[in-house]
């Protein structure tokens, strides 16, 4: 009888090249996607060793971290931004890489334009100098993030070296109540196991709340498994992941379809499978989230208050009082009604045409509070298309928002699209680490709903005061 | 390109006493614009070391002249968030050989001993005693060998066992890197690629 095996040890094992005693294992890459940010010195590397990108085809290239968000059809003013946007073309034209850039129908970031074209699918290894790459698992992929030398190892070797993960399975049961998202469940996920609780493990997440994800669900979800400490997380490909890459550009066609979708289908867990570690969540257990603090672990449902200090033991209070600190809270605090300033919608996290959706079809009818600032970045240039021809743009406007175009926006805030210092900002990004949005920048983290909630009323809201 | 050999180091320590130590905070996202790797040990901590008019913060550990050296000593969880390699490059562009942790993220350990800075894993409990002979004497010097994985705390003689995976620990040792490693694999990587 064969081993029982899971769905993570499918994909790796089936990757492996090599295996090296008590060493890290050689893996093949199958999908490698690349930006301006991590990998000029990657090129430079693979130069100095006079060696040539040994599979072009199999890496994919976009700008998306630095540009700015606005005039995309001008010179790039930021000169270092400019360069490295520069660089990148060069680097792809030289290595023969395809590149969709700036204003090229395809760009966007990265990890929302691999799947919306269908470069990325089930049972593949995937990497990119960058952390949210975890976002491909919703696929049913090992996708993780990696550092730059890594990079030049794919380019150069379509390969790179890494200890094999541990595995973890979260598993959620149940129906989301009314108003309650994917970026929920990774934000209470993260609150209950702490931005630590993954590191070491590869997630697969399962049960019925997840299965009943829709694909941009899965990704937001994914897209988080990082901010826990996960190298990475997946879901196993179903009905609902065929439906979603059948006709994409890049996804198999006719015959080749039918066979993929027979090998994709055997992409599970065995039943006895083990694993590292197990948690079990309850749906019903799961509200609209909101974070408050300097790391995405530091989140509460929205009508919560952020716990007190007394209550941790002394290493771990002196952070969390530094934290508190800098945003400008004391422990005890009620959240909602708190006065906010600025609202970014976007990103690889919430920057898909569902979010805008979710977000334009919340504000339909309502307007914009006067004091607020939103950005509202679409990740791609297929979604801005999608919002135009949706009619979501129109319904931004009445409402007093504008869109603006493709790219990672105020998520980092390498671009002009940074929160000032001191102001609130409550983000659909990933992460709210002192000054991630712009120095002293303080970012609450929440769902494209919640979002909508506070650009309407102007302070922390929960927006099932508006669904009711 | 080879990474710096690493066998043995003995210096004194910074501590930078802060849990979940993200690296946002080790490097700033709008310091990654350069596309070569030097110099950003200029902006290693860059807002937690100098306000917006750039003048240095007091109190932060590497502007106080009584604590200098080759190791930081970071809480618990360093090195988490983005993937981004100037982290480490940061650290060791600043002079860091060695960062020692109770706890550190996956990626930057990797990117760490891609680039030959140490990363050395105590329990919390060794932590609190390294933190502590630092506060007894700031220029309390510690001792650290690979070939033998031990973290020595000088003032007291006590002798720290670290883990390091066998195959890193000879790349640190000898100054390879993987791509040399990868590279003379070539023959099994096209063999497996037939495969496909």
């Amino acid at each position: 009888m064969s081993k029982s095996m899971t769905l993570f040890d499918k994909i790796w094992d089936g990757h492996t090249v090599k295996s090296i005693e008590n060493g890290p294992s050689v893996m093949y890459i199958d999908r490698h996607y690349i930006h301006e940010v991590t990998s000029p010195v990657a090129f430079l590397g693979l130069e100095k060793r006079g060696l040539n990108v040994a599979n072009p085809q199999k890496t994919t290239a976009t700008p998306d971290h630095n540009i700015p968000t606005q005039d995309q059809h001008l010179t790039i003013q930021d000169a270092l931004s400019k360069n490295q946007v520069d660089k990148l073309m060069k680097n792809c034209k030289n290595h023969n890489i395809p590149l969709y850039g700036l204003n090229h129908k395809w760009q966007g970031i990265v990890h929302v334009i691999g799947p919306e074209l269908g470069l990325t699918q089930p049972g593949m290894t995937i990497v990119c100098g960058d952390s949210h790459t975890s976002t491909h698992g919703a696929f049913g992929c090992v996708a993780f993030g990696i550092g730059t030398s890594e990079v030049e190892m794919v380019l150069g070797t379509q390969c790179i070296m890494q200890p094999k993960p541990k595995k973890m399975r979260i598993k959620i049961d149940g129906v989301l109540s009314k108003g309650v998202t994917a970026k929920d469940i990774a934000l209470y996920i993260i609150s209950q196991i702490s931005t630590s609780g993954g590191t070491g493990h590869f997630i697969e997440y399962a049960g019925s709340a997840i299965e009943g994800l829709t694909m941009e669900g899965r990704m937001t979800l994914c897209n988080m498994s990082i901010e826990s400490g996960a190298r990475g997380g997946l879901i196993a490909p179903d009905q609902t992941t065929f439906e979603y890459l059948k006709n994409r550009e890049f996804s198999p066609k006719d015959q080749k379809w039918e066979y993929a979708m027979a090998k994709w289908a055997l992409l599970k867990t065995d039943e006895d499978a083990s694993f590292h570690k197990e948690y079990l969540f309850h749906a019903k257990d799961i509200e609209p989230m909101i974070t408050f603090g300097t790391n995405p672990g530091m989140g509460t449902g929205v009508t919560g208050h952020i716990p007190l200090a007394a209550s941790l033991v002394e290493n771990e209070r002196v952070t969390y009082e530094k934290s508190l600190q800098y945003m400008g809270f004391s422990d005890g605090d009620k959240l909602q009604g708190k006065s906010i300033d600025y609202v970014f919608i976007g990103s690889c996290t919430n920057g898909r045409i569902e979010d805008l959706r979710e977000f334009a079809h919340f504000i339909k009818g309502k307007k914009k509070a006067e004091n607020i600032t939103a950005w509202i970045v679409p990740g791609s240039k297929q979604v801005e298309v999608q919002a135009q021809e949706e009619g979501l743009l129109a319904i931004l406007e009445a409402a007093g928002f504008e869109l603006r175009q493709p790219g990672c926006s105020a998520c980092l805030a390498m671009n002009d699209d940074k929160i000032p210092a001191g102001k609130y900002a409550v983000s659909t990004s990933n992460r709210n680490f002192e000054g991630r949005q712009g120095p002293g920048a303080r970012t609450l983290l929440a769902s494209p709903l919640v979002a909508a909630a506070c650009a309407i009323s102007g302070k922390i809201t929960d927006p099932r005061e508006y669904l009711n | 390109m080879p990474i710096e050999k690493f066998i043995k180091i003995q210096s004194s320590a910074v501590p930078v006493k802060i849990e979940n130590v993200d690296t946002d905070q080790i490097i700033p996202a709008r310091f990654l614009k350069a596309v070569e790797r030097k110099g950003f040990g200029d902006n290693l901590f860059r807002d937690w070391r100098y306000d917006k008019s750039n003048n240095p913060i007091s109190g932060f550990p590497l502007n106080e002249i009584k604590y200098s050296g080759q190791i930081l000593i970071g809480g618990k969880n360093f090195g988490s968030g983005s993937s981004r390699e100037h982290a480490a490059w940061a650290l060791y562009d600043y002079g860091f050989k060695v960062v020692v942790s109770s706890f550190f993220a996956d990626i930057f350990k990797g990117n760490a001993l891609n680039n030959g800075l140490l990363p050395v894993q105590v329990t919390s409990d060794e932590l609190s005693e390294i933190f502590e002979a630092i506060d007894t004497d700031t220029q309390a010097t510690f001792s650290i060998d690979l070939v033998q994985q031990t973290f020595t705390i000088d003032p007291s003689d006590k002798v720290i066992d670290f883990e390091i995976n066998p195959y890193k620990k000879e790349c640190l040792l000898q100054g390879y890197d993987d791509i040399d490693y990868l590279l003379s694999l070539k023959n099994e990587i096209a063999v497996f690629e037939s495969r496909e």
